[in-house]
């Protein structure tokens, strides 16, 4: 149930970022999150794709420094409150949450969410046991 | 270790007996500089006439100090000590100032130095039987041409791929199966770096050593070298003045560089006082050339900054040898009152196995201080994917550096490839402070 997160290191250069989508395009991949964590002179960008070993080869090839991570896509009820509820009940079982980020397409009624946990496979049964969908790469594919 | 000599009579010979011949050949040579408008007056100053006046090798203290400058004042044919039909090369070098110097040397002289390097390619433990790629230039630069013919006198399989063009060089090197690499330290690391992208791998090469120069560099990137590529790196000595590669060569021991003594005598000095400073005291290195008939140099002032070991070699060598070359009395960079040699913030940065293998030093002014910014590529198979890393890499290197060099650098990291590509002699330091 856990998804691939590429995260690549980037300088605050002009169009890197710009680089990285068009490279993604032209080989008919698709983006379903990103975010970018920032710091002086350089940031960290996190992508979730839908082929994300092809494209980690790609942007390898194209010199990029790139990683992968496992995190968890969580649906979140979307309505008030509906994300209070999910960190909520990880919080309860002490599961950290390292940073998270949201999807750029929304799945109708439900938000869907990029979780980095520190144990993703804990926070998994617990999220299933309280009955929140969490999203594998195969319903990914049909987002 | 197995030892082997080109020419073990001269190689392992008694001291005395190559002070002997150091004096003799110190006479020729002061013979053939009194030819020269140059050396004759300034020798003449010195009271020094005749070959003659050399009676012991102690009167090579007699003999001022010759410097770049008086290369460039001697521009053309000032130091020219033979006619010009027996030359049969000369090596001009540009520099920064615009005034050119130039080594003219006979086919004597090409025969000695090419022995030389014929010799030190031996000492490591080469032989005919290796494939010998040269990533040096050519031209007038001498690194190039210097271990070329020395490596076709050994016999080896010469590869005259000269600098640059970094997928023909991997693609050579894993068409030809090369052995040995001539090449300088920042290319060697830049070859490696792009190794991946040129779709080859280290199984397909079949490497064994390198041999570097041309720029300074510290023990770690020698061992970063040796590592990535899994060979022997052998630092190697020399400077166009004093006709290029061959001055100085490790053995298979590589423990610091066997000075050839039969055609070289070394002093080191105090570059500020000018006196001889003690074996293993570092200072600026001097060199007599003493075989050279077409342009001779006396007691010339490298620039370059090493000491001389004490103690024999396990090889048995008896000409003894220096440390690598740790900095340039003209690379020193003063900031904020403190001396610093790049040399100092290299050998930082290489051991710290998160960055990759360029890096670059950048001085600019803020307000009235000085800023010294540190760039270096990470290594992009130790990036984790967490920007925590990154800010722990940062202060790491920045506390180690501080360490080191005593002053409180900036330190940024770079995306691998980002820097100045180093396709020849590195340009490490952008001194951008202003310039009145
Ligand atoms: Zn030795």
């Amino acid at each position: 149930m856990k998804l691939i997160q590429i995260s690549i290191f980037l300088e605050n250069k002009k169009g890197r970022l710009l680089e990285v989508c068009s490279l993604l395009g032209e080989n008919k991949i698709n983006l379903r999150a990103l975010t970018v964590a920032e710091s002086d002179n350089f940031g960290v960008l996190r992508l979730v794709v839908d082929k994300p070993q092809e494209a980690t080869t790609i942007l390898k090839a194209k010199g990029f420094v790139a990683n992968l991570t496992e995190i968890v896509a969580v649906e979140v009820p979307d309505k008030p409150g509906g994300l209070a509820e999910v960190l909520r009940i990880l919080s309860k079982h002490n599961i950290n949450v390292e940073y998270m980020y949201g999807f750029l397409e929304r799945a109708s009624t439900r938000a869907l969410l990029v979780f980095r946990f520190d144990n993703p496979d804990t926070a998994i049964e617990v999220l299933k046991a309280n009955k929140i969908r969490v999203v594998g790469q195969k319903d990914m594919r049909a987002l | 270790m197995e030892v082997k000599y080109r020419d073990k009579k001269i190689e392992t010979i008694d001291r005395g007996a190559l002070k002997a011949l150091q004096l003799k050949r110190l006479r020729e040579t002061v013979r053939y500089a009194l030819k020269t408008p140059f050396y004759k007056s300034r020798l003449k100053k010195s009271g020094i006439k005749s070959a003659a006046d050399i009676r012991k090798l102690d009167d090579l203290n007699r003999i001022p100090f010759t410097t770049k400058d008086d290369l460039r004042e001697c521009y053309p044919t000032g130091l020219l000590a033979v006619p010009m039909k027996d030359v049969i090369r000369l090596h001009t070098s540009s520099g920064t100032t615009g005034i050119p110097t130039v080594i003219y040397h006979t086919r004597g002289d090409i025969d000695v130095w090419t022995e030389l390097l014929a010799r030190s390619i031996v000492a490591t433990g080469a032989g005919k039987e290796d494939i010998f790629q040269n990533m040096m230039s050519y031209g007038m630069f001498t690194g190039g041409l210097g271990l070329h013919y020395g490596a076709e006198r050994v016999g080896m399989t010469v590869i005259p791929m000269g600098g640059g063009n970094t997928k023909r060089q991997v693609q050579l090197m894993k068409d030809f199966g090369t052995t040995v690499m001539h090449i300088t330290p920042s290319y060697a690391l830049h070859i490696y770096s792009k190794l991946e992208e040129c779709g080859v791998s280290l199984k397909d090469l079949k490497l064994k050593k390198a041999y570097l120069g041309a720029e300074p560099y510290s023990e770690n990137t020698r061992k970063k070298i040796e590592s990535l590529y899994h060979i022997d790196a052998y630092n190697s000595y020399g400077l166009s003045e004093m006709n290029g590669p061959g001055v100085a060569f490790e053995c298979v021991y590589k423990t610091g560089m066997h000075c050839w003594e039969d055609t070289y005598i070394i002093e080191v000095i105090d570059p500020k006082t000018c006196e001889p400073l003690p074996d293993e005291k570092e200072g600026e290195l001097v060199l007599t050339n003493l075989t050279r008939r077409a342009t001779p140099l006396l007691r010339y002032r490298t620039r370059d900054i090493a000491c001389i070991y004490r103690g024999p070699c396990r090889c048995g060598r008896t000409h003894r040898r220096i440390s690598r070359i740790t900095g340039r009395t003209d690379d020193m960079l003063i900031v904020n009152g403190v001396n610093v040699y790049p040399s100092q913030i290299e050998a930082v940065i290489m051991r710290i196995p998160e960055v990759g293998t360029n890096y670059q030093i950048y001085l600019e002014k803020e307000g009235t201080l000085d800023k010294l910014v540190v760039k270096v590529e990470i290594y992009s198979k130790l990036f984790s994917g967490e920007i925590s890393q990154i800010e722990a890499l940062k202060s790491r290197i920045k506390d180690e550096l501080r360490a080191s060099i005593v002053i409180n650098p900036v330190v940024e990291l770079h995306e691998p490839g980002s820097l100045p590509v180093f396709e020849g002699k590195a340009k490490r330091v952008v001194d951008a402070r202003a310039k009145l």
